[in-house]
């Protein structure tokens, strides 16, 4: 087998907190492919963004990578000093955020931001710098790119900024990209250009993408894989059409069942009652087993570990022997 | 759900136009020689919205759609055209005490709820500012109980009062925005995008959670979202937008059986494909039009597989073709 271009393993994320510390990612493992690109969804505040946080370096303190290792292409970074990860940012791995407003300085034009990153990691003159900026606004959909790169971000809508940010994360053609709910704000047609581009980029460069997104379809069209994050574990990881079509673990099923559906309309949708535990109250066992309709004993004691059930891997006891 | 046709709209817009001012500094002008510079985001919109109904705008980002949203709350002066809530003309009003009457009827869930929390105040002070700023309760523990009360509502706990936005994600930042939205008792909300930061499974809570509040309390919405699978479950009607204006309203289900104007058309072909069927989605067809330079004639045109020279020169304007149905476009008689 070739090796991964990314290799997580055992990450555990914790922030220490004057009442104790909370375990915001517990114990998880994943590899990446070049060139692939995994779908990363789940409940709100199930760790996805610190996940992604925590790859490029951003963890945001108190937060603290608490055990496990990062590995791009064989070499760790998840202990690099800053000057040395600052390099691989950018420049290896790029980002897009979920919010707009953090990646973009609202006292600067979007083509100083552009130009600014574009000469940080290569040797272009301005002038060159500025047309590569002009070309990827395009490529990103941006109408009149060559009069808008002089504006600010607030003029700019919600859409048209986070298509500013993406352009932010393209332009030194990164090895993998974390793309952190890159396309929540945009319609459908944009979010269907912004996909092809994600798409095209893959297949061209070999770009590996890390796609966080709540949006099923979107991952639905766009990923390989998918893995399914609930209370800071992973639940389930597949191949994309096995997971929405058939997920396994019982919190993916309630999760498919949720997406409103454009051809039936039901009076009510599918909800998954409750919610998930604050980090201060993960219960024991499975996390999910409070909510859960098929809950054994077992699930309320042990930890169900991320097991390989089938062309899937799964952490539920239901697809267990319990041997132990 | 489905509002009765003949009674009075709760809101009712007319003519609704914002033009903004995006030129260079006038330094910079001078030595250019460049005239002011103006874009108009919203032009010449109509539309109303009865009491119980959900009246959703859909539209291509940067389509003017947050703009209206908040003209209608008052964020935003609108340039030329008429908002009437319950009847009254809303540039109208002069004391500030029926201003505040009037707007505390209605309130606002953001598109970014990032943005719009402040960041250095508690939960409990952010859900609870509405009630403060409107004066509806004055003793502390009522408003602690009052917000307490929101929080569960939401989905939160009331321990969560004490924590500040940064402390919460994404999805649970929406959250506190639903409960400072509903802090006021409103009939009217105007939700931009309000479950686009969530996860579907919460995202389903927070919609029946919606769905339930409107039967209870009759609550209208003005609904945005670019999720049409979300638009369809959520609204009675639907206005579709391009460019700042709209090109086709129809009743909720009509549109999506049977989508008259071409852009609406468009619209719903590009919908992902969740059933995984293996469709393509058809690729956007030619530019994306400048706001500051609109086509001329139908703004569509450009992009249109259907436009003729007629197109190409004469705006058409959104005509009713029956049962609550209007369509802006030359093609479509
Ligand atoms: N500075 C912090 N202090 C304490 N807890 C935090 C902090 N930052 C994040 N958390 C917690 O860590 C958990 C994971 O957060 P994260 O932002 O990764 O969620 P997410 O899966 O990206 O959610 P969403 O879909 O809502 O964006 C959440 O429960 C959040 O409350
Ligand atoms: N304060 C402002 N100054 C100048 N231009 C603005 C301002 N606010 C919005 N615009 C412009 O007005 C147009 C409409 O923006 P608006 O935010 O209403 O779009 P939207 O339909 O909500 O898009 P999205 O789906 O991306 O949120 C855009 O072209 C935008 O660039
Ligand atoms: S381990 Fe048990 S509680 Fe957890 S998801 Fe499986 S069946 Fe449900
Ligand atoms: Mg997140
Ligand atoms: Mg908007």
């Amino acid at each position: 087998m070739n090796t991964p271009l990314l290799n997580v393993e055992n990450l555990c994320i914790e922030f220490p907190t004057r009442r104790g510390t909370l375990v915001a990612v517990d114990d998880i493992s994943f590899t990446i492919n070049p060139g692939e690109i995994v779908g990363v969804v789940g409940e709100s505040g199930a760790g996805k963004s610190l996940t992604g946080q925590s790859i490029i370096g951003l963890l945001e303190p108190p937060g603290r990578i608490a055990g496990g290792s990062i590995r791009l292409n064989d070499q760790r970074i998840d202990n690099l000093p800053e000057n040395q990860m600052r390099k691989i940012r950018g420049k290896k791995i790029g980002m897009i955020f979920q919010d707009p407003l953090t990646s973009l300085n609202p006292l600067y034009t979007i083509g100083k931001q552009l130009i600014e990153t574009i000469q940080t990691h290569t040797d272009m003159t301005v002038t060159q710098a500025r047309e590569h900026a002009v070309n990827l606004l395009e490529e990103v959909g941006i109408p009149a790119a060559a009069k808008r790169i002089d504006h600010y971000p607030y003029q700019f809508s919600g859409g048209m900024r986070q298509r500013v940010v993406i352009a932010l994360a393209l332009c030194v053609n990164p090895l993998l990209i974390i793309a952190d709910e890159p396309t929540t704000a945009l319609d459908v047609s944009i979010q269907a250009q912004i996909i092809t581009l994600l798409k095209k980029l893959c297949k061209d460069h070999g770009t590996a993408v890390i796609l966080i997104t709540h949006d099923m379809g979107v991952i639905a069209e766009t990923a390989d894989r998918v893995a399914v994050m609930y209370a800071g574990r992973l639940v389930e990881v597949g191949l994309v059409r096995q997971v929405v079509k058939q997920a396994a673990h019982p919190y993916a099923k309630g999760l498919m069942n949720a997406i409103p559906s454009l051809t039936k309309r039901v009076e009510k949708l599918t909800q998954i009652d409750g919610t998930m535990p604050g980090l201060k109250d993960i219960p024991n066992g499975c996390a999910f087993h409070p909510r859960c309709p098929d809950c054994m004993d077992i699930c309320r004691e042990k930890r169900p570990e991320l097991t390989d059930i089938g062309p899937t891997q799964v952490a539920c006891w239901s697809y267990h022997d319990c041997k132990h | 759900m489905t509002a009765n046709t003949d009674t009075a709209p709760l809101l009712k817009a007319t003519g609704l136009k914002q033009e903004f001012d995006v030129s260079k500094p006038l330094l910079n002008r001078l030595l250019e020689r460049k005239p002011r510079q103006f874009l108009t985001a919203v032009d010449g919109v109509d539309f109303s919205v009865k009491p119980g109904e959900t009246f959703a705008l859909v539209g291509e980002s940067g389509c003017g759609k947050s703009t209206i949203a908040n003209m209608v709350v008052g964020l935003y002066k609108p340039t030329s055209g008429k908002i009437y809530f319950d009847s009254i003309d809303m540039s109208t009003i002069a004391s500030h005490r029926e201003e505040m009457k009037l707007r505390r009827r209605m309130s606002m869930i953001f598109q970014d709820p990032y943005a719009s929390l402040n960041p250095r105040w508690r939960v409990t002070k952010i859900i609870s500012e509405p009630i403060r700023a409107f004066g509806l309760l004055n003793e502390k523990q009522a408003i602690l109980d009052r917000t307490a009360g929101l929080l569960r509502k939401v989905g939160l706990s009331a321990r969560d009062g004490d924590k500040f936005p940064h402390e919460f994600s994404g999805g649970q930042r929406q959250r506190i925005s639903i409960a400072r939205a509903l802090a006021s008792e409103p009939e009217f909300i105007v939700c931009d995008e309000p479950t686009s930061a969530l996860d579907v499974s919460v995202q389903a809570q927070i919609l029946n959670l919606m769905s339930d509040l409107q039967r209870q309390f009759n609550l209208s919405y003005l609904f945005i979202s670019h999720d049409l699978a979300v638009v369809r479950h959520m609204s009675d009607r639907v206005g579709v937008m391009y460019l700042g204006r709209l090109c086709e309203t129809a009743q909720v289900d009509d549109l999506f059986n049977n989508p008259l104007h071409p852009y609406t058309r468009l619209l719903i072909d590009t919908i992902p494909d969740i059933e995984m069927t293996g469709r393509e989605r058809t690729p956007v067809q030619g530019e994306i039009p400048n706001p500051m330079d609109p086509p001329k004639g139908c703004p569509f045109h450009p992009r249109c597989p259907l436009a003729e020279d007629h197109c190409r020169t004469t705006q058409p304007t959104l005509r009713s073709i029956g049962e609550g149905r209007s369509v802006a476009c030359h093609a479509i008689a």
